[in-house]
């Protein structure tokens, strides 16, 4: 995939987040680590180092008292429509071909240059800092369909992808159509354990799915979006702060669009 | 002892004193290999990288010491394809220089991969619209290219070169010599610009990313021409050094001069370009996506002073100072102009490498502080040490410099 090209899919499967309808309560993450094998680590207290496909943001309006206000941002992994970790691969480690528009991560073939993470600029990928230990016992409770990954390669959210393998094998027993999946048919397990249904995810491309109006919806944004990276991931929340912290407006001037970093 | 090895007609140190400082290097280098086995074990783990800085201080490294040791594909293709002739009496230097340094950024890149066992799937499974693939490509091809032209000056040695094959050998390899550095020209050429290229294509991170050329961001431009800009007088700084230590003269100050003056054309090329590239950045790049060039900085750690201290002091006063014939024929201020180059496109290559990915670029994100653990460093100074050991060695047992036996009598 050449820097700069979308490519387009029928099916493009997307995530809309409802920030206003999340808590923060982070059974997102769980259910993110245990669905895809992330193997506890020892010593998790460098949080630079720990694997979060999925990691909640807290969010600030940066005012005191009554005023004060946070939301949270859960952020899985865009699935850029042109991602920036793509093309710069040296190795086809990570690409954006199958039908869907999941942007894959080829662990056997990563040689854990760390070039991807270099690139994204929501921090979506993760390196493998040392090989996968489960506690003794913890074995059993393992996806056998997840693949554990090795010390000293790249990983990152890929929407459950296993998930949709099964949907599809599902499908197909069914003599439905694996191509057109029905909506709900295929669901991460992040949105599927969202106690207040914050998380919805389908094809945006679908009219039939429920993330089609979400994601078109006037209080709908993406991340960083003047950067032309298309993410497949959108959020909605009512309150204007929160949805311009969704992007950089310092240079426009614009009254509560500016954003020092602390 | 070793007396028979030297070079004829040359002088050098007793054994004693050379055994005594290969000894003091040594022990840097065995202190870095002791890293590095340390970190083939255990895993990266053991440095101070994390998933905010993937890259750190071995990219920037890497990336320094392979412009500074663009001397020799600079230099040769001086030589050799454009016939300047003069420059026959630091060419074997800047071989030498050369080599150190690609090979031993290449010993970095194996620690610094989080699979080494899986370095060349480089080439197994290329990805053509990487710039690191292209780097990978023409880096180790290039240091192929170095092994060649350094070794008939090994050849050269007085016991080797009685061997009438080897003796042959290494005035056939001289004889084709243009050819390799015509090869090197080109290979070099291209990775130093996908150095470049490597960070301008990084459309998540604005401090990098520029638009450019065709497939080529501005970047891949800047790249060679701040490495040509201070490659040449890198090795002229060694040079020095060397006499320093050795207490002989080895190059004609002739040379170096000129040596300065290419560095300092080229410099003076780069910064004009650095300087406009700077400016369209901040003034349409930046605002385009939101951002201002007051953002990309932060604080002391992460301030405007490193890229004015790269662009000003450590670009355009070392490039007035090179280009200008009264200050660089005056030896001090040549060393210095040349010490405050290489500063500068060191400092170049890290903020390119640390400062892009220090920056948040999601507005709720922070800036991230990091500081290299004892394994970078000391890795980093076991190749040093091995610069400086395979320096010595060379120095004392290979006929380095042409002129030395005429200006020592």
């Amino acid at each position: 995939m050449a820097h700069g090209a979308t490519k387009e899919f029928k099916v493009t499967w997307g995530m809309v987040i409802d920030l206003d309808k999340c808590t923060g309560c982070g059974a997102c993450m769980t259910a993110c680590q245990v669905e895809n094998n992330i193997a506890p680590m020892v010593d998790a207290s460098n949080k630079m180092r720990t694997l979060s496909w999925m990691l909640v943001f807290e969010l600030s309006n940066k005012k005191s008292g009554a005023e004060a206000e946070v939301a949270y941002l859960p952020r899985p992994c865009m699935q850029c429509g042109n991602p920036a970790c793509v093309p710069v691969c040296p190795v086809i480690a990570t690409e954006k071909n199958e039908e869907g528009g999941i942007v894959s991560q080829v662990y056997p073939r990563c040689i854990g240059c760390r070039y991807c993470m270099a690139a994204c600029p929501y921090h979506a990928r993760y390196f493998n800092w040392e090989d996968p230990i489960f506690p003794k016992g913890m074995e059993k409770a393992l996806s056998p369909s997840t693949s554990a990954r090795p010390r000293g390669v790249v990983e990152k959210c890929n929407f459950c992808h296993t998930r949709f393998m099964q949907a599809k094998d599902k499908a197909r027993q069914d003599g439905g159509n694996p191509e057109g999946l029905a909506d709900g048919a295929y669901m991460p397990a992040c949105a599927e354990i969202c106690p207040t249904g914050a998380i919805s995810f389908g094809d945006v491309k679908n009219k039939e799915h429920k993330v089609f109006d979400l994601a078109q919806g006037k209080d709908a944004f993406r991340l960083l979006e003047k950067l032309g990276l298309n993410p497949q991931v959108y959020y909605v929340s009512k309150r204007e702060w929160v949805r311009k912290l969704g992007d950089n407006y310092a240079a426009t001037g614009k009254p509560g669009a500016a954003k020092k970093h602390s | 002892m070793d007396r028979a090895l030297f070079p004829d007609g040359l002088e050098r140190c007793s054994f004693g004193k050379f055994v005594l400082w290969m000894g003091f290097v040594s022990a840097f280098f065995l202190f870095g290999l002791y890293a590095m086995l340390l970190i083939f074990a255990k895993g990266i783990v053991v440095t101070g990288l994390d998933n905010y800085f993937g890259f750190g201080l071995w990219i920037t490294f890497d990336l320094a010491v392979i412009a500074l040791g663009a001397g020799a594909f600079f230099t040769g293709f001086l030589k050799y394809i454009l016939k300047i002739d003069q420059l026959k009496n630091i060419i074997n230097l800047t071989v030498i220089v050369g080599f150190i340094c690609y090979s031993g950024a290449m010993l970095v890149l194996t620690m610094d991969i989080g699979q080494p066992i899986r370095a060349w799937f480089g080439y197994w499974h290329p990805n053509v619209h990487s710039m690191l693939t292209e780097v990978i490509f023409c880096i180790t091809c290039y240091c192929l290219v170095l092994v060649i032209e350094f070794v008939p000056l090994v050849l050269e040695q007085k016991q080797l070169n009685k061997i009438p094959f080897l003796h042959h050998l290494a005035h056939n390899m001289h004889v084709n010599m243009a050819l390799f550095a015509g090869i090197g020209a080109f290979l070099s050429t291209f990775h130093q610009g996908s150095l470049g290229g490597m960070y301008g294509v990084l459309i998540g991170r604005p401090y990098a990313f520029r638009e450019g050329f065709f497939i080529w961001p501005w970047t891949f431009f800047l790249f060679v021409l701040s490495a040509v800009g201070c490659g040449p007088i890198f090795t002229v700084l060694c040079c020095t050094l060397m006499e320093k230590m050795t207490g002989r003269k080895l190059v004609d100050f002739k040379t170096k001069a000129l040596m300065g003056k290419i560095a300092g054309t080229m410099l003076t090329v780069y910064i004009f370009f650095k300087i406009l590239d700077t400016y369209a950045w901040a003034n349409n790049y930046l605002p385009s996506i939101g951002m201002t060039f007051d953002q990309m900085f932060y604080g002391l750690v992460y301030g405007k002073w490193l890229m004015f201290t790269e662009i000003i002091l450590c670009g355009l006063v070392p490039a007035i100072m090179l280009i200008t014939p009264s200050i660089r024929n005056n030896p001090t201020l040549l060393y210095t102009a040349g010490i405050l180059d290489c500063i500068g496109v060191s400092l170049n290559r890290y903020l390119f490498t640390v400062q892009s990915i220090a920056m948040p670029i999601l507005p709720f994100d922070t800036w991230q502080i990091y500081a290299p653990n004892w394994a970078e460093w000391a890795t980093s100074g076991m190749i040093v040490a091995y610069g400086v050991l395979v320096m010595s060695l060379s120095y004392r047992y290979l006929p380095v410099f042409p002129q030395e036996r005429g200006m020592n009598k």
